[in-house]
């Protein structure tokens, strides 16, 4: 067996590939969670004296800059939301550089303004870094490292959905992906990338007092990957209604053409949330009123039982799987 | 008629039970999507057909295709969806891995077949290689990419083809497969090829031919007119997809497909050689063809392997033991109909499973 682009899709391939492979060498208990991000002990002594949030996440993206953002605005908001959905407070960045030769500096100097200025934006500062260079075509590659901190009282986890809850969605599905494949196939149209950190919509939850179970940025392998992740984490069954997830009809028919279900399209500005039934209006309201939550929506519910179930357009009820392979154009 | 009433007729339809072969793997996925099984009568049975191109092609394209990406100073370009179909010595994306040695094929995925013109232009001294796959959909395309790479003295261009026409395939199910009551058309098809092409098979076999589009109510309002012309003992052509087919086609891509192509002999993965079911370059564009005809080898299938039984709509994807026993997965497909998007055991799989 050999890697292939299907282990970089977050589906069930790369799911896989953690499995067999990293999560085998690596095995202990903190990373065995498989949370957004890693949750520490600073201790002293015997006394645990706080809570941190750890995540690192790397870029690889093409085109280095899109139609609402760039690939530094998205190493900064990608890391800082791994941190925001575990509850904490992000406060450092690290970030490592991995340079081909031919990029040009200008177009660097802009990459990583556009990161001082969106880490500024979300409230982190960076404070290591490293920098390489290596033979190519004037590509770029980006790591970033977050650490934040998680206030007392805050317990989030991918893990403690329950029945009862319902689950919001901060907005629109698939539009850094639907994005990203514009440019590549050199397709003009108005579709811009979600690409944001979320701190505004986390913020407004914990200042409503929404008890919070589960937060999630719905990234690569989408809305459908990321749900399944849960229900399997939660033990819980988790019921979707198709009319109610947000889609914009731009994004939903150039996902049509080409094959796509904007359900497993990547996303770099969206998050859901899990919170308990009677809190869902409160909850709703607090995302809406910010920038990022303005499109939120109240999308499905937790019940008992296994998996993620969506209840169609007509009233049919088919099960939302997890993406497998690659998630490509097709050819007709 | 409204969904809910199209709905209400087909779930109370109590009439003797229907075999309907949705020709498109489009409109299976659709199928899918919007649960319409779950919508209608269990006496109507929905089949899934041959008409995903991906499914249908066999082995011995994927590993012409390897050997030409091999080859030093060649460069394939592909549709994302071949990457995973297995060929002899493994899939597209295998090959484009290094191996132990370090070698590798040359291989990447276009998002449109007119990039291989920039590409040759831009990069004279390597002969591109296009693995141009698929149905009435989208050989005009390629035909416009060869008469453009033509027209501007490109010579580093090759077509792999494996393109394939849906009427003779139809016709061959219509002759050895005699329970299918209707056909749900291709919508994408129809709109090249007109929907007057199902007019002879509707006749000569008496069956209701119903082109249809792909949104949840057009599927439902196609079935609805398939049953109601069974029940009334007619077997005709039916357009129910009027703002995208004509009744004659597109012009345009019809006349680029003759301009281009001539028919022969096509190998269709579970069916077999289909006499005059291939578009291959016609004399004229032959120094443009990457070795395309006789493509007739399959991989010797295993004995439970249903592939074919499964494209025809003899059985269910979940009735293949392979499909039962998890041997053939999307993780790690052994037929093409679990790869593609399109594909019948895949859209059961990831749906069902």
């Amino acid at each position: 067996m050999k890697i292939t682009m299907a282990h970089g899709s977050g589906g069930k391939s790369s799911a896989q590939l953690m499995a067999d492979i990293f999560g085998k060498h690596f095995k202990n208990q903190t990373l065995d969670k498989l949370e957004d991000a890693a949750i520490v002990q600073v201790t002293s002594g015997e006394y645990a004296i706080a809570r941190i949030a750890v995540s690192t996440d790397s870029f690889v993206v093409t085109p280095l800059v899109f139609n609402g953002g760039d690939i530094g605005k998205l190493c900064v908001c990608g890391t800082v939301n791994d941190l925001l959905m575990m509850g904490a407070k992000p406060k450092y960045l690290t970030c490592g550089f991995i340079l081909e030769e031919g990029l040009s500096i200008e177009l660097l100097d802009k990459i990583v303004e556009s990161m001082a200025h969106q880490a500024k934006e979300a409230g982190v500062i960076v404070v290591a870094g490293d920098t390489k260079v290596i033979e190519g075509n004037g590509g770029l590659f980006i790591n970033t490292t977050g650490i934040g901190e998680i206030p007392k009282g805050r317990n989030i986890s991918s893990a403690n959905g329950v029945p009862g809850d319902v689950v919001i969605c901060s907005g629109n599905l698939g539009d850094h992906h639907a994005c990203i494949l514009s440019h590549r196939m050199e397709i003009s149209n108005d579709i811009r990338s979600d690409c944001a950190a979320l701190n505004d919509v986390v913020d407004s939850l914990f200042a409503a007092g929404v008890d919070v179970h589960t937060m999630r940025d719905v990234t690569r392998g989408g809305l459908g990957t990321v749900l399944n992740e849960i229900a399997d984490s939660s033990k819980c069954r988790i019921e979707l209604e198709e009319d109610n997830i947000p889609i914009n009809p731009e994004v939903k028919s150039f996902a049509d053409i080409l094959g796509l279900d904007p359900l497993y399209m990547g996303n770099e500005g969206k998050m859901i949330a899990f919170v308990p039934e009677e809190q869902a209006e409160k909850a709703l309201e607090a995302m809406k009123a910010t920038e990022h939550g303005k499109d939120s929506a109240i999308i499905g519910r937790v019940v008992d039982g296994e998996g993620t179930f969506i209840k169609t357009h007509l009233g049919a009820t088919r099960r939302l799987d997890v993406l497998y392979g690659e998630g490509l154009p097709r050819i007709c | 008629m409204e969904a809910k009433d199209l709905i209400n007729y087909l779930k109370n339809y109590d009439g003797r039970e229907l075999k309907i072969m949705e020709v498109c793997g489009t409109h299976t996925a659709a199928i899918f999507k919007n649960g319409i099984r779950d919508l209608i009568s269990p006496k109507i049975k929905l089949i899934s057909g041959p008409g995903c191109p991906v499914c249908v092609t066999p082995t011995a394209y994927i590993d012409r295709c390897v050997k030409f990406a091999r080859t030093p100073g060649c460069h394939l370009l592909t549709f994302g969806d071949m990457m995973k179909v297995p060929g002899t010595h493994g899939s597209l994306s295998e090959n484009k891995a290094a191996d132990e040695s370090g070698a590798r094929a040359n291989i990447s995925i276009m998002y449109s077949p007119f990039e291989v013109i920039e590409r040759a232009k831009a990069d004279p001294e390597t002969l591109f290689g296009v693995a141009a796959v698929g149905f009435e959909t989208t050989a005009p395309v390629y035909a416009l990419v060869v008469q453009m790479a033509k027209q501007q003295g490109i010579g580093n261009i090759r077509l792999i083809t494996a393109l394939k026409t849906a009427i003779p395939a139809l016709r061959w199910i219509c002759e050895n497969q005699n329970d299918i009551d209707g056909f749900l058309c291709p919508g994408h098809v129809s709109v090249i090829t007109g929907s007057r092409i199902y007019d002879e098979l509707a006749r000569e076999y008496g069956r209701p031919f119903v082109v249809s589009g792909f949104e949840a109510e057009h599927i439902l309002a196609a079935i609805y007119r398939i049953v109601r012309q069974i029940e009334a003992g007619e077997g005709k052509t039916e357009n129910m997809y009027r703002n995208a087919v004509r009744e004659e086609g597109n012009a345009k891509a019809l006349e680029a497909i003759h301009a281009v192509y001539e028919e022969g002999p096509a190998m269709w993965r579970g069916l077999g050689i289909i006499e005059g079911s291939g578009l291959y370059l016609k004399e004229e564009y032959s120094s443009y063809d990457g070795g395309s005809h006789e493509l007739y080898e399959d991989m010797e299938l295993p004995a439970e392997c249903c592939c074919g039984a499964v494209i025809t709509g003899q059985i269910n994807p979940d009735q293949c033991p392979m499909f039962r026993n998890g041997r053939c997965t999307p993780m790690d497909p052994f037929g093409p109909c679990m790869v593609s998007s399109e594909g019948s055991c895949g859209i059961w799989y990831r749906n069902a499973h």
